[in-house]
């Protein structure tokens, strides 16, 4: 635990008119910082700042009002989208929803954690009023009937939902190439992928089109795009945020993922969305923790700040077959976590290397069931047929792409009468004995290390035809998935890319439902990582002070 | 809907084949019916015709003196649940299409099934009631296969660990079937949704489909294959039938589909202990279709054996057609269907504590066995046992009738005969009668004390089933006291004499048989309301003074 953090504590909510402090001891430090210190700009070329705080402040404040800042982050998004393509939709309500807030805010009424904050939304996360297509010709216009409940949530904090973001068709890829709709790049190098599925979501908030977007996450599928492209990619424990409105891939692993340009920012998110939602089983009744009210101020950090935790690096993550500048990267992400006062040791994971196979089956089992209500009958493209079993046979033949059908025909086969035994159910065993080593490995550290990709952003249609060489790239995630642990993702350096860089993220693991200690630790950690900075190449010109 | 209470007392209509079973011609088929039904009994008198019957009745009824019949049944229950199995839908039966249903019970994509705590209830009151173990932990799983009536592509059911299993039910058989007393065992009981319903048009040009009974939920009861005779399923189904009225769990409707069994139906020659091949029969709407269709079955499989036609009999389903009274090919199995059963993601275990399952035990009502056992002890007739046993709502008013009333059988057969009959003409339960148990105990002490006649007494008793009102009110209202004066008696006697002088004359002169006429004289003249006994005695003496 962290012993450590006994200076003043700042509250980051301070700004929060709905809820009163919750430590109204610390009232007095937190007055002194507002005067102490001058509003930050709403996005800082050095260290990461909460977007989210600055917006709240200085709408709250009448500094600026939310249309001024929805106007600055939609002629971004005009200005990249063309190159970059990360949505799908964009919204067209989205100025007369930011006249509402300030409206709201003139008349003194409470507007919500995430008042005036533009968030993307993965395409595979439903939407009442914007349609909603999983990346799929088969639900192509579709629309539908209802908000998921993360989204609903982010409504009634007072986000504004900026649009939705490409992905790979269902969340089935790593590339976000696997859209039936668009290839979206990278924003640091256009000719790279953004990672995936959640390609849209992270390339969006790396590009500065929107605040703070959500992602899924089934096999890596935030974590992973959000090293590719720079930014905070937060996957949290199974069950900790609603799935209700989430289009299934793979029911026992798809959660929903925050990503933000600051850890705290992905931690407001992951307020906003988290807690039990009676329309979804297998969402956790635990309380919520408040994530980022302990986060401190840099101003305040002790010399060791992180004194006294015990970090586990995944010997099995930094071996064979993993980037060497990658390696280096985390390398220096540990020795900067040991000058923080951690105490890191390796830990060895013998299970790693069968996390991807089981996976793999898992997965794809789960998704060939999850994709059998895409028949054509109810919604979505049906094609003309007077026979029912070529109705099906078209209607799905034209409505998915490769990788879907790929993985529809191993999950089918892999859990078919005979082979079920071999594949489904050795698979099911191989994730508990990967459950069980990250249990025994969470026992004696704190938080676990490793790298969140092999590799840094790789070139699009490099991987296009390899479809087990894409696979092979989510070894560092899909454990995660298995054993339904939260983690996050942090930029932590850059590999060469010709005459420019690529960002490196790495990956903290955490125990279930300890969001909370990983977001103070990345806090820490992002707070005092000097000489960086993770604005892409293709915005930096605007954010040169 | 009106439910007659009766053990619907039809003639039972021959068989084709029916020679074979020649001492249960003209017999009576005894199973609770809606009124629909008997109306639809009816008309199937008619239908069978018996031109082949003489031809074939020596060759069945050999026949069967060497095969023995192996049966086995499915039953389908729809719960009466308020709201469906996974979503907040409320179900009735006949609504509009499409009228009661949500984005869970249409598979919408992200729609997430919440299990319904009252349909765990059901299965357990119905494993108890069927002395079934129950399954502390059990679990849901996917039934996939492709069918428009079936939106998510897949049935959420139970798989491998049914929620009860290994358990019995106790049928006492029609005394006009021989009566008996019969266990057969119960295979197992699982929850499970129902599809929803195909609606084809006139032309075949197009169908459509119709999701209100989409997730409604089920539990299908799978008996071991202990029944040998047509009477004996359909005794099996009946007491079903009944069991889960008394339990209030489904309302057991037939014709509305509340209650559907498919039967599997094999011989074998006497003293083989491997089983025939087995055919599964469909579309049995009642129970007497139940018992024909699978005593045509015994019979058409028997003949098939006796020619020498092994091969003809075949693993197939086949479908009972009331108009011809035959079962036809529906479709032949093409080998064994793969449903590539796999644990539903979405649902978590379902854990039964002891305490859970003890309060319902503690709670469960007399079940249909139990009284009649112990209506068998109070020494009613066999016949009379199964009549007021057979509906939960006869035998509640029954015993609390007897609650008051010492004369058990007193009250019995007021039930089955004025009651019951009214009720018949009048197609209503008795719930809708307007007489109570109560007025019912009270009418029969008014009887038994000498208050009234049993004729007034069966006057009074129509004027409560129409119009309600109390014995006693009835009584006072219509001056209905039995005159029980002798003088009061006398009085009329002496006046009926006195207007009867010729009769008196004949009488006297030997022709002693007008006794009768001066009884009912005195009988109209006091409007019925002098005691008979006392009228006779009085009489008597007056006429031979």
């Amino acid at each position: 635990m962290l012993s450590s953090v006994q200076n003043p504590r700042i509250l980051l909510l301070h700004c929060r008119r709905s809820k009163p402090l919750h430590h109204h001891y610390h009232h007095h430090h937190y007055a002194k910082s507002i005067h102490a210190t001058p509003l930050a700009r709403p996005i800082s070329a050095s260290l990461p700042t909460s977007q989210i705080q600055t917006i709240q402040k200085s709408i709250l404040s009448r500094e600026k009002t939310t249309r001024q800042f929805a106007e600055e982050f939609l002629n971004r998004l005009r200005l990249t989208e063309p190159h970059v393509k990360s949505f799908l939709h964009v919204s067209e309500t989205v100025l007369n929803e930011a006249d509402e807030i300030d409206r709201k805010i003139n008349r003194n009424e409470d507007v919500g954690l995430l008042a005036g904050v533009l968030v993307a939304v993965k395409d595979n996360i439903c939407t009442a009023d914007m349609p909603s297509t999983a990346g799929s010709k088969i639900l192509e216009n579709y629309r539908p009937a209802f908000d998921a409940t993360a989204v609903k949530k982010l409504k009634e904090s007072g986000a504004i939902i900026v649009g939705k973001t490409n992905l790979d068709e269902f969340g089935m890829g790593s590339t976000t190439e696997g859209s039936a709709y668009q290839v979206t790049a990278n924003p640091w190098n256009l000719e790279c992928v953004p990672g995936g599925s959640s390609g849209g979501s992270a390339a969006a908030v790396s590009a500065r089109q929107c605040v703070v977007s959500l992602g899924s996450d089934t096999g890596g599928s935030v974590r992973q795009p959000a090293s590719f492209c720079g930014v905070v990619g937060l996957k949290p424990t199974y069950g900790r945020v609603s799935r209700y409105g989430l289009v299934a891939y793979a029911s026992s692993l798809d959660v929903i993922g925050c990503f933000g340009s600051s850890v705290a920012d992905a931690g407001l998110l992951l307020q906003s969305i988290c807690g039990h939602d009676k329309l979804d089983a297998t969402s956790s009744k635990r309380e919520v923790n408040d994530f980022t009210s302990q986060f401190i101020s840099k101003d305040y950090f002790e010399s060791q700040p992180l004194k006294g935790l015990r970090v586990g690096v995944i010997s099995e993550t930094l071996g064979d077959g993993v980037d060497q500048e990658v390696v280096s990267s985390i390398r220096g992400a540990i020795s900067h976590l040991e000058e923080l006062g951690c105490s890191v040791t390796e830990v060895s994971l013998p299970s790693f290397s069968l996390g991807l196979p089981a996976y793999y089956v898992l997965a794809s089992s789960e998704s060939s069931s999850n994709l059998s209500r895409y028949d054509g009958v109810r919604y979505g493209n049906q094609i003309v047929s007077d026979e029912l079993s070529s109705l099906y046979g078209g209607s799905r033949a034209n409505g998915f792409g490769p990788e879907v059908k790929r993985r529809i025909l191993m999950g089918t086969y892999a859990h078919s009468a005979g082979y079920y035994d071999a594949y489904y159910k050795r698979a099911q065993q191989v994730r508990t004995v990967v459950q069980k080593s990250f249990k025994a490995a969470l026992d004696s550290h704190d938080i676990l290390i490793s790298p969140a990709a092999p590799s840094a952003a790789y070139k699009i249609g490099e991987k296009k035809n390899d479809p087990l060489a894409m696979y092979a790239g989510d070894i560092m995630t899909v454990n995660v998935n298995l054993a339904g642990l939260p983690a996050l993702v942090l930029p932590c350096g850059f590999v060469k890319d010709g005459t420019a860089s690529l960002p490196v993220g790495f990956q903290m693991i955490g125990a279930a439902f300890d969001e909370e200690k990983l977001l103070r630790v990345g806090h820490i950690f992002e707070q005092t990582l000097q000489g960086y900075s993770f604005i892409p190449p293709l915005i930096a010109d605007e954010f040169k002070s | 809907m009106a439910l007659t209470l009766f053990r619907g007392i039809q003639t039972r209509p021959l068989l084709p084949y029916s020679s074979a079973f020649s001492a249960r011609k003209h017999v009576i088929f005894c199973s609770m019916q809606s009124t629909q039904a008997e109306t639809s009994m009816k008309t199937k008198q008619q239908a069978p015709s018996n031109f082949t019957e003489t031809a074939r009745a020596k060759a069945v009824e050999k026949v069967l003196k060497d095969y023995e019949a192996i049966i086995g049944i499915e039953t389908h229950v729809q719960l009466s649940t308020t709201t469906k199995a996974f979503c907040s839908c409320a179900y009735k039966y006949g609504s509009q299409p499409n009228s009661c249903v949500c984005p869970v019970c249409m598979g919408l994509p992200g729609a997430l099934p919440v299990l319904n705590s009252k349909v765990i209830k059901c299965a357990v009151m119905l494993g108890l009631a069927l002395n079934c173990k129950l399954s502390m932990t059990s679990k849901f799983d996917r039934k996939q296969y492709f069918y428009p009536d079936l939106p998510k592509g897949y049935q959420i059911s139970q798989f491998d660990i049914p929620i009860a299993t290994n358990g019995f039910i106790d049928v006492d058989l029609p005394l006009e079937f021989g009566g008996g007393h019969r266990r057969f065992g119960i295979t197992r009981v699982h929850m499970e949704e129902d599809a929803g319903k195909l609606l084809h048009t006139g032309n075949g040009s197009y169908s459509q489909v119709d999701l209100n009974r989409a997730g409604v939920p089920l539990l299908e009861i799978v008996s071991e294959p202990d029944m040998r005779t047509g009477i004996e399923a359909a005794e099996y189904a009946a007491e079903l039938q009944r069991v889960v009225r008394y339990l209030g769990v489904s309302n057991g409707n037939m014709q509305e589909g509340s209650l559907r069994c498919d039967v599997n139906v094999s011989i074998r020659p006497i003293g083989q202990e491997q089983f025939g091949t087995k055919v599964e029969i469909k579309n049995l709407n009642s129970f007497s279709a139940m018992s024909r269709a699978i005593d045509f079955e015994i019979a058409r499989q028997a003949e098939l054996y006796n020619q020498g036609k092994d091969d003809e009999v075949v693993q197939e389903t086949r479908l009972w057609e009331e108009g011809s009274q035959k079962t036809v090919t529906m479709r032949k199995k093409e080998g064994l269907a793969d449903y590539r059963y796999f644990p539903e993601p979405d649902l978590p275990e379902v854990i039964l504590t002891e305490e859970y399952v003890n309060d319902i035990r503690d709670s469960l009502p007399e079940l249909p066995e139990m009284k009649r056992r112990r209506y068998e002890e109070m020494g009613l007739t066999m016949q009379d046992v199964l009549f007021l046993a057979n509906d939960v709502q006869v035998a509640e008013f029954f015993d609390a009738t007897i609650a008051k009333v010492s004369d058990i059988k007193l009250a019995a057969n007021w039930i089955m005969g004025d009651i019951a009959a009214y009720m018949k003409n009048e197609k209503l339960s008795i719930n809708e009668i307007k007489l109570s148990p109560e007025e019912l105990s009270e009418l029969i002490a008014s009887i038994k004390s000498g208050t009234i006649s049993g004729k007034i007494g069966k006057e009074i008793l129509l004027e409560l089933m129409k119009k309600g009102g109390t014995v006693k009110g009835l009584i006072e209202e219509k001056d209905l006291v039995q005159i029980v004066d002798p003088a009061e008696i006398e009085k009329i006697i002496d006046k009926v004499i006195a207007n009867n002088p010729k009769q008196l004359e004949q009488y006297r002169g030997g022709k002693t048989k007008l006794q009768g006429f001066f009884a009912g004289q005195v009988m109209k003249e006091s409007k019925g309301k002098a005691n008979p006994g006392l009228v006779n005695k009085i009489l008597l003496e007056k006429l031979n003074a």
